[in-house]
């Protein structure tokens, strides 16, 4: 069931619910969920996937693009990457039809043309998103006006068109003519620091504890590896911060007033502070635990705190790696209740 | 040596401190280390035995661990476990656990222990009840033993009644008494304490296993009972405290000072007054039988011995009231705070057969819980602090008739030598002279006095002798009380910035503060609104000075001490266990005491 109108190229994340997935993708479907779960959010829309196969639809009608695709031997690495090539170029570069650039642009102006926008691809396969649009994971940050804005756009539609993509819808003999991808548009966060925490231990799977780890500045800098972030565990259910690490944070990320990202350096007498308050660590947790609530599973979140000192989610998406592992109960009920005594003083091992 | 395979020191190459190489002639010569012991691993119980023992204290090891054992190994057939061995090294306790390791014997324990375990277990109760009466009978007894006075001439009764004994029998005969009902008191603290502690090391293992990030203290408040006994004198002392405000005769208090005077003052407020001091004679007894310490030492006295601790409680307790504190414990709330805790760990269990085996798990500990907490009231508190009374009384005695100079100096003796000492005493009597040699103990004494001087500054190593390579068995870790990780802790101390002191995560928060070090009661005063305690072990007794501190560090403790609960219930951040907290922090000092990771930074 979809309760937004699929035809519509733009939905906006408040018109979004979980279900909407087919036409926004895992990404779009999410934040509109949180959105309509008032969980703050920075605010914006989706380009669904109408919008991409309308954009596709006009090209292939002048460049045959679908029948070049599907005619590819993906084995033939050098004449793939050749083809591929093109046709990103094309992807990349086109106009789109005027009703869906009116749209997209006039969505852009309505967040506000001098606000930055962070630009990413919102795959519509859930069950194997890794390996089936490798490469699609495409973000583009700190993008402003118009141009930046469509540019952004395109540059996701033309990454379902990167050689390792198209190999293996080749290989699977997944059909041209349903590929499609959502983009969301969403407000940069000028964070103050920013990072990810899962409602469930990523080292134990304990799912009574909920794992924060967050440094200077924008997240990206964590999600590439390139700093090693505080870490934090606070236990669900009592609120008690059980561990604090506090890492040297060297680098942050911070936004470029030209669009995109720069990389500078933290003053030494930042590098070892704790890059969140007691408070703050605490108001995340509850965050995620009423999110966590909201899907009924444990969740991976990409969270920011805005100079204002906003919480504010990215991203949230359910934990799949403990959730993979099926754990043989720790105990079973004995027949009297101490007997579990004798289970484990018995000796036996 | 000890080297990087066995980081531990072997138990027959400690040597004796200078100045106190003749440590051992006050102990029995049994609990001295012989040679075979470096083929065993041994720890100190630093926990129970944090100081040099007196002579006479030894008895608090020697009971206790007759007890123990006695119940473990013999009483209950713990399968994989037998009783402890206990050696004294320059007046510590170092303790080891004897295992079973065949199969075969294991197996025909486990059948005896699961008949008779399981029958403790399935009457725990009606048990609890009847132990009750059985020790408040031994307290009874212990209070009514009458120490002779011996006569110039004997009472007429013995002759008109032919009872057919003289006092000077009587002398060795009460003495016996003591110490007969002293060992009762230890086999009945251990009759049902082993079985308790059972219940809670599978509900710890349970939730360690379920929930492997779930710290101690989380686990502990799910176990904890609210209503237990070693609330009652503090909770008592805010009743007087209460009392003095709505009579009107809170000024009294403010002074403080000598518990004489303050009590004099009272009676002068006539009926007020004599309303006040009958409240206070009914909550000394039972509630202020309470030690200051944790029974293992003689100079551990009892609030009724020293009515300077509670009276000097007071005068806070009654400011805050007039501040319009309740200072009543929110016991509903705490209630409903941890049943809200423990349902929503279930609710995290995976699926309904885990959550019954919980359901199960923790219906025994809840089931032991009274006993395993309220059982040091009467143990190690209220009889143990009449137990050294009674002592006491026999030194007075021994004092009197010129053996000793003091009556705390029978404490430098052990109990085999008072009971000869005390043979010399019957016999004076009898025989119409002087008691024999009456010089022989003080210089004894004297030198015992300085030699525990010396042993007290002995840094003890924490274990001794070959490391084990785990103690996964969870009756070895129950009787030792230390786990693999305290173990490897120990073998490899963390490097650590020289102002940072680790210990157990007791109570969760972070604050910073001026530290004020309290090495005993005696210190009470210097403590002021907003410090951070710091002190070698707190006590129940201790519990009047949370309502003013913020934060508390001790030396020795664990997350189910006391001090770690009543900290958690008055939210404020503690670690315990540091080692040397009282050491290396001296008063005034700024302090940030991390509760959630156990870590005591002095930051100035």
């Amino acid at each position: 069931m979809t309760t937004a109108n699929t035809q519509s190229p733009v939905l906006w994340f408040k018109d979004i619910t979980l279900e909407d997935r087919p036409v926004v993708g895992g990404k779009g479907g999410s934040l509109g969920e949180l959105c309509r779960a008032e969980i703050p959010v920075p605010y914006g829309f989706v380009i669904t996937t109408s919008g991409f196969t309308a954009y596709l639809d006009e090209l292939d009608n002048q460049h045959g693009i679908r029948a070049r695709i599907s005619a590819l031997d993906p084995e033939n690495v050098p004449v793939l990457n050749q083809v591929c090539e093109e046709i990103r170029e094309l992807v990349a570069t086109a106009t789109p039809p005027q009703y869906l650039l009116d749209a997209i642009l006039a969505a852009g102006r309505e967040l506000g043309t001098e606000t930055p926008v962070a630009v990413r691809s919102s795959a519509t396969s859930e069950d194997s998103e890794e390996a089936s649009f490798a490469g699609l994971q495409d973000t583009y940050l700190w993008q402003k006006g118009p141009d930046q804005l469509l540019e952004a756009v395109r540059k996701c539609w033309a990454s379902l068109y990167n050689p390792e993509s198209v190999a293996y819808r080749l290989r699977l003999k997944l059909p041209e003519d349903q590929l499609a991808m959502a983009v969301v548009v969403q407000t940069m966060v000028n964070s103050r620091c920013s990072g990810v925490m899962f409602t469930r231990s990523p080292t134990t799977g304990d799912k009574s504890v909920i794992t924060i780890e967050g440094s200077w500045g924008l997240g990206s800098s964590i999600v590439s590896g390139e700093v090693t972030p505080d870490k934090f565990v606070v236990n669900k259910i009592t609120s008690d911060i059980n561990a604090r690490d506090i890492a040297e944070k060297h680098i942050a990320h911070l936004p470029d007033d030209n669009g995109g990202i720069i990389e500078q350096e933290v003053s030494a007498d930042q590098q070892k502070v704790s890059c969140l308050s007691d408070a703050e660590i605490k108001s995340l947790a509850a965050t995620a635990r009423q999110v966590e609530k909201h899907y009924g599973v444990p969740q991976d979140i990409e969270w920011a705190i805005d100079q204002d000192d906003r919480i504010m989610l990215l991203q949230s998406r359910p934990e799949t790696v403990w959730a993979a592992r099926d754990k043989a109960p720790v105990a079973k009920p004995t027949d009297k209740a101490f007997g579990h005594i004798f289970n484990v003083l018995g000796g036996k091992k | 040596m000890s080297d990087k395979k066995n980081p531990f020191p072997m138990p027959s190459e400690i040597p004796a401190l200078e100045g106190a190489e003749n440590w051992g002639d006050m102990y029995p010569y049994f609990t001295r280390v012989q040679p075979e012991d470096d083929e065993r691993f041994w720890f100190y119980n630093s926990m129970h035995f944090p100081e040099p023992m007196a002579a006479f204290d030894m008895i608090t090891a020697e009971a206790a661990y007759h007890a123990m054992g006695a119940y473990v190994a013999r009483v209950f057939a713990f399968p994989t476990a037998m009783g402890i061995d206990y050696r004294c090294i320059n007046g510590r306790i170092y303790i080891t656990a004897n295992t079973v390791n065949d199969p075969a014997e294991i197996e025909k324990r486990l059948a005896i222990f699961q008949e008779r375990a399981g029958h403790y277990y399935e009457n725990w109760n009606d048990i609890y009840d009847s132990w009750e009466k059985r020790m408040g009978q031994l307290i009874r007894e212990m209070n009514a033993i009458e120490i002779p006075q011996l006569p110039d001439i004997e009472d007429e009764a013995v002759v008109k009644n032919s009872t057919g004994i003289a006092q000077n029998h009587y002398v060795r005969e009460a003495f016996n008494s003591v110490m007969e009902k002293y060992s009762i008191m230890w086999q009945h603290h251990f009759e049902m304490l082993m079985l308790g502690y059972g219940a809670y090391v599978v509900f710890f293992q349970f939730c360690k296993q379920a929930f492997p990030e779930i710290t101690d203290q989380t686990v502990a408040r799910m176990v904890a009972g609210i209503d237990v006994l070693m609330f009652r004198p503090d909770d008592e002392l805010k009743k007087l405290a209460r009392l003095a405000v709505e009579l009107g005769i809170s000024d009294v208090f403010s002074t403080g000072g000598d518990p004489e005077v303050i009590l004099t003052a009272v009676k002068a407020q006539g009926d007020a007054g004599t309303k006040w001091l009958d409240a206070l004679a009914e909550a000394r007894d039972p509630w202020f039988n309470i030690s200051i310490g944790d029974g293992f030492y003689h100079f551990e006295r009892s609030w009724n011995d020293d009515l300077s601790v509670p009276l000097s409680a007071l005068p806070h307790y009654i400011e805050l009231i007039k501040q319009g504190d309740s200072l009543e414990r929110p016991t509903e709330a705490l209630k409903a705070e941890r049943e809200r805790i423990i349902s929503e760990y279930r609710d995290l269990l995976g699926s309904e057969e885990e959550k019954h085996a919980f359901d199960q798990m923790l219906a025994v500990s809840h089931l032991v819980f009274p006993y395993v907490e309220d059982h040091k009231f009467y143990c190690e508190h209220w009889l143990t602090t009449s137990f050294f009374n009674k002592v006491r009384d026999f030194g007075r005695l021994l004092t009197r008739h010129g053996m000793l100079e003091d009556a705390e100096d029978i404490f430098q003796l052990t109990h085999a030598e008072i009971n000869m000492t005390l043979g010399n005493l019957m016999n004076s009597w009898a025989a119409g002279s002087k008691p024999v040699n009456t010089g022989y103990w003080p210089p004894i004494i004297a030198e015992r006095r300085r030699m525990l001087e010396v042993m007290k500054q002995w840094q003890a190593p924490p274990a001794i002798g070959p490391m084990p390579e785990n103690i996964e068995d969870p009756a070895l870790q129950m009787l030792w009380g230390i786990t693999t990780e305290t173990l490897h802790s120990w073998a490899a101390p963390d490097v650590e910035n020289e102002n940072e002191l680790k210990g157990y995560a007791a109570s969760p928060g972070v604050v910073e503060g001026v530290a004020r070090v309290l090495r005993g009661i005696n210190d009470f005063g210097d403590i002021k609104e907003g410090d951070i305690l710091v002190c070698p072990i707190t006590h129940p007794s201790w519990s009047p000075l949370f309502s003013k501190i913020k934060a508390a560090v001790s030396d020795i403790g664990g997350t189910m001490s006391h001090m770690a609960i009543v900290a958690r219930e008055y939210g404020m951040p503690a670690v315990v266990g540091t080692g040397q907290a009282t050491k290396r922090i001296q008063s005034g000092q700024r302090l940030r005491v991390d509760g959630d990771r156990g870590v005591v930074t002095i930051l100035e």
